[in-house]
């Protein structure tokens, strides 16, 4: 692969814009989001809802504004990930959408007033897109949020303390993980998350030959020196008094996770992943011991049958509706999805694995697989440092959150509660993984973007536009 | 609705979540290595900037660099082809020019070409890469002679 000029190309090959896939994507998308609505009300009322213009066209808006904001802003960015993203959401309101429908019949008759989720996870995908829209308009280069290390590691302290503060800080369902804020609650964790994988990337793009170098090499494996171990110490408390403090195991294991999956990323020396394993396995032994809702969970998971009569029935009943759903599942309607105590949240693999059956869910999985193999891939062929560990530590992100919830639903790990992202509804977690998705088109517009052609005297205003002044930390 | 409808809808309802899925698997595919630069298809923004090229690039070119050499610092001397280009600089064992330098990073930073032109590239050092007195935060053009600076050791291209 040679340049016209006839030397080898910097990278050795160009990355095409393919806007044009993204929109062939899309529609498939839009038909994957627009369908699965159309099939609830089939299977569930047997006709197609009556709403369904309205809806798809206000989807179709949506995923349209998307595309324009990235063809404008991010003409480079990557193809793949935001139809992808578009076409979880969209299964996500299909099967949300089925589980109301059986709230509404359920308490057909009676004055109570259904549960119902579908509306207001619109209304929070339409606020994600609004911010993802924001975040690919305002961030121009995300080499700009390296300067701002340390403030968004405050920040995202600051958002974790947040539910234990008295009066704004609420328990739900015995984790302490929300802010009630008049109206709307919200749960600062999954702001958090994004802010750490920033705060991350830049003190370890800043620190990592440090860590990389000094240590030395005890059983085959580097150790790193003693005085580097306090930020993976400071991390690991942090996990630790999530643990403790706020009850959620979830959120522990992500942020202890991202972590740990950084720092080996940026020094790549295996020796960390040894010691931040043993450090993990010391504090969840540790937690295990006198904590009485892990035992709880812990025992669920090992007995998911057994623990029925103590009130433990979600993971249990997950299994038989997966089990009924079978190879091609029950179909949109059929099943019994709102056996599943919060299948609209947590178990919503539970429902989807019953009515699509294991073909829906491997699918979903794939997609998910996707979505972290672009952040990856865009790690990889980004060109600086810390664009390299955001992309990574974003992807990441995904990566543990998927296997921890689809783990725990289909009883592989114990059940911790981490949102399914895109599918499953709360606020919060859709807002915070549109962002997630904008910050990694960002970097990937950015690292598929041609070199500009420095060699002459007076470069245009286009070439002109990659020169970012130092970023110091 | 009859039981035959629900299994079709059903089943159409799978084909299109694995089209899908499929389909990103294949645009994946066709962009693993993007495009191939061939003499009649190029890149959007290389076409622009390569339009107005060949006549300004022509007088400019006083003959191709052939190796990187360092000339100055503790591996005075040591030199590498750029034929093997990209060059990677560094401590790390990987690199094409091995530095004993203190100040320099596991991989410090990246001589590489496109089209005529010869670039260094930092590759997020901890001290930074030096084209003259600047300390540079992109791929910078260096010509023969241009002296790059990196921790306490000089390099330069050389014909």
């Amino acid at each position: 692969m040679r340049t016209p000029n006839g030397q080898p190309g910097f990278l050795g090959f160009v990355h095409r814009r393919r806007r044009g896939a993204e929109l062939f994507l899309l529609i498939i998308a839009l038909a994957v989001g627009i369908g699965g609505y159309a099939a609830v009300g089939i299977g569930v009322d047997g006709a197609v809802p009556a709403n369904i213009v309205g809806y798809g066209g206000w989807l179709v808006v949506l995923i349209v504004a998307c595309h324009v904001a990235v063809r404008i802003a991010a003409p480079y960015a990557d193809p793949v990930l935001l139809p992808v993203v578009a076409a979880l959401n969209g299964l996500g309101l299909a099967v949300i959408r089925r589980i109301d429908l059986a709230q509404i019949e359920a308490v057909k008759g009676t004055d109570k007033a259904p549960k119902v989720f579908a509306n207001d996870q619109l209304v929070w995908m339409t606020i994600g897109v609004a911010l993802f829209i924001g975040t690919l308009v305002v961030l121009r280069d995300h080499r700009v949020l390296q300067r701002y290390t340390y403030t968004t590691g405050l920040a995202a302290i600051l958002l974790l303390i947040l539910p234990l503060m008295p009066v704004i800080g609420v328990d739900h369902y015995g984790a302490r993980i929300w802010v009630d804020l008049g109206p709307v609650g919200m749960q600062p964790g999954e702001v958090a998350k994004v802010l750490l994988v920033i705060a991350f990337a830049g003190y370890l793009v800043v620190h990592r030959d440090a860590l990389a170098l000094a240590g030395r090499r005890f059983l085959f494996v580097d150790l790193p020196r003693g005085r580097d171990l306090g930020p993976i110490l400071a991390m690991w408390l942090i996990s630790l008094g999530i643990l403790v403090f706020q009850n959620d195991l979830g959120s522990s294991l992500l942020f202890y996770g991202i972590f740990l999956t950084m720092l080996y990323v940026a020094t790549e020396r295996p020796g960390w992943l040894v010691v931040g394993g043993a450090l993990f396995v010391a504090g969840a032994l540790g937690v295990y011991s006198f904590a009485g809702h892990v035992q709880l969970r812990v025992e669920a998971w090992l007995h998911p049958f057994g623990a029925w009569e103590t009130g433990s029935q979600q993971v249990g009943q997950s299994m038989f509706g997966m089990a009924w759903g079978g190879l091609l599942g029950r179909g949109f309607g059929q099943g019994r999805p709102t056996l599943i105590p919060f299948s609209e949240s947590d178990f919503i693999m539970g429902a989807i694995g019953e009515e699509l059956g294991l073909t829906g869910v491997m699918a979903v999985i794939l997609l998910y697989g996707l979505i972290v193999e672009r952040g990856l891939r865009t790690a990889l062929v980004c060109r600086d440092g810390f664009g390299k560990l955001v992309a990574c530590g974003l992807a990441v992100i995904f990566a543990i959150q998927v296997f921890v919830v689809i783990g725990g639903v289909t009883d592989l790990i114990p059940l911790t509660g981490l949102t399914t992202p895109f599918l499953s509804y709360g606020g919060s977690s859709l807002v915070a993984n549109w962002v997630i998705i904008a910050l990694v088109l960002r970097i990937s517009d950015q690292a598929r973007r041609p070199i500009p052609d420095l060699s002459f005297e007076e470069p245009s205003e286009a070439e002109t536009t990659q020169i970012v002044k130092a970023v110091r930390p | 609705m009859s039981e035959l409808t629900l299994f079709m809808i059903k089943i159409a309802y799978l084909a299109v979540l694995w089209i899908f899925v499929l389909s990103a698997i294949s645009v994946i595919r066709t962009d693993m290595f993007g495009a191939r630069l061939s003499s009649g298809q190029q890149a959007p923004k290389a076409a622009k900037s390569k339009a107005k090229a060949p006549a300004k690039a022509a007088p400019k070119r006083r003959g191709a660099p052939t190796h990187v050499a360092v000339v100055e610092g503790g591996n005075e001397g040591e030199r590498a082809d750029l034929d093997q280009a990209p060059i990677l600089i560094g401590r790390g064992p990987d690199a094409a020019i091995r530095l004993d330098d203190d100040y320099v990073s596991t991989r410090h930073a990246r001589i590489a070409a496109s089209g005529d032109q010869w670039f260094v590239e930092d590759l997020g050092s901890t001290n930074g890469t030096y084209v003259g007195a600047s300390r540079i935060s992109q791929p910078t053009a260096i010509t023969v002679g241009t002296r790059v600076r990196i921790g306490k050791t000089i390099l330069e291209l050389r014909k």
